[in-house]
């Protein structure tokens, strides 16, 4: 699946997006965060408060709790300050 | 219905006007117009804005069918636009046409306090003292929370 980042998290990861293969044990939004931010010491910062962080599925806003099964886009991002 | 997103600037008078052209079974319209402020104290000398914009289409064509529906609108029309901004320039307009006033005015309301909350976009100031994002407000979000039944 492809993941998107944006705002300060696009920049704290110096990534806008990257295809991954989360472990099957990844099941939903939150295991997702936790999984990334587990990769290295950069995610690790970027992750490190993640109810700060927002998702999307496809174009869809969802909850930590939603299943990822399926997705082939997922958005991550911070509270949104548009307007 | 239409949401438009944009990166150049937008004349929100033309825009009014252009709204205004097909008005069967209106008796009010209303434009809000947001703009990039600056603070005299710490002056904002530009703000660029991130935006996703396939969610925000979706977004907000959301935002303008539930408006649509809970204020009994006729039309209703929300311009946003994205990329490097000027100090004193327009950002957002948002247009309802209702049979009456009060649901032109509230649903105005109900897609400015949704869209900021709601729509994924994300400012960046740069000031004399460097660039910062900003940071989202409790106050958007108790703005926001006032339309939840």
């Amino acid at each position: 699946m492809k993941i998107r980042y944006f705002a300060w998290l696009r920049e704290r990861l110096d990534l806008a997006e990257e295809e991954v293969s989360p472990p099957l044990s990844v099941l939903t939004i939150a295991d997702l965060i936790g999984w990334l931010k587990s990769r290295d010491a950069v995610a690790e910062a970027a992750f490190s408060n993640p109810r700060l962080i927002k998702a999307a599925i496809g174009t869809e806003i969802v909850a930590h709790s939603a299943p990822i099964a399926g997705a082939t886009v997922i958005a991550l991002f911070p509270p949104m300050t548009g307007g | 219905m239409a949401v438009r997103l944009m990166i150049g600037r937008f004349d929100p008078g033309a825009e009014t006007n252009a709204f205004l052209i097909e008005t069967a079974g209106a008796g009010a319209a209303v434009t809000f117009t947001g703009l990039v402020r600056s603070d005299p104290d710490h002056p904002v000398s530009r703000l660029t804005l991130e935006c996703y914009p396939e969610l925000a289409e979706a977004q907000l064509a959301r935002a303008l069918a539930e408006a649509t529906a809970r204020f009994g609108l006729i039309r209703a029309e929300v311009i946003h636009r994205h990329g490097p901004l000027d100090s004193g320039e327009p950002i957002v307009q948002v247009m309802t046409l209702a049979p009456h006033r009060a649901a032109a005015f509230a649903a105005a309301e109900f897609l400015m306090d949704y869209l900021k909350t709601d729509a994924p976009f994300w400012k960046k100031e740069q000031t004399a003292d460097g660039e910062h994002w900003v940071e989202a407000k409790d106050a958007d979000d108790a703005a926001r929370a006032r339309w939840q039944t």
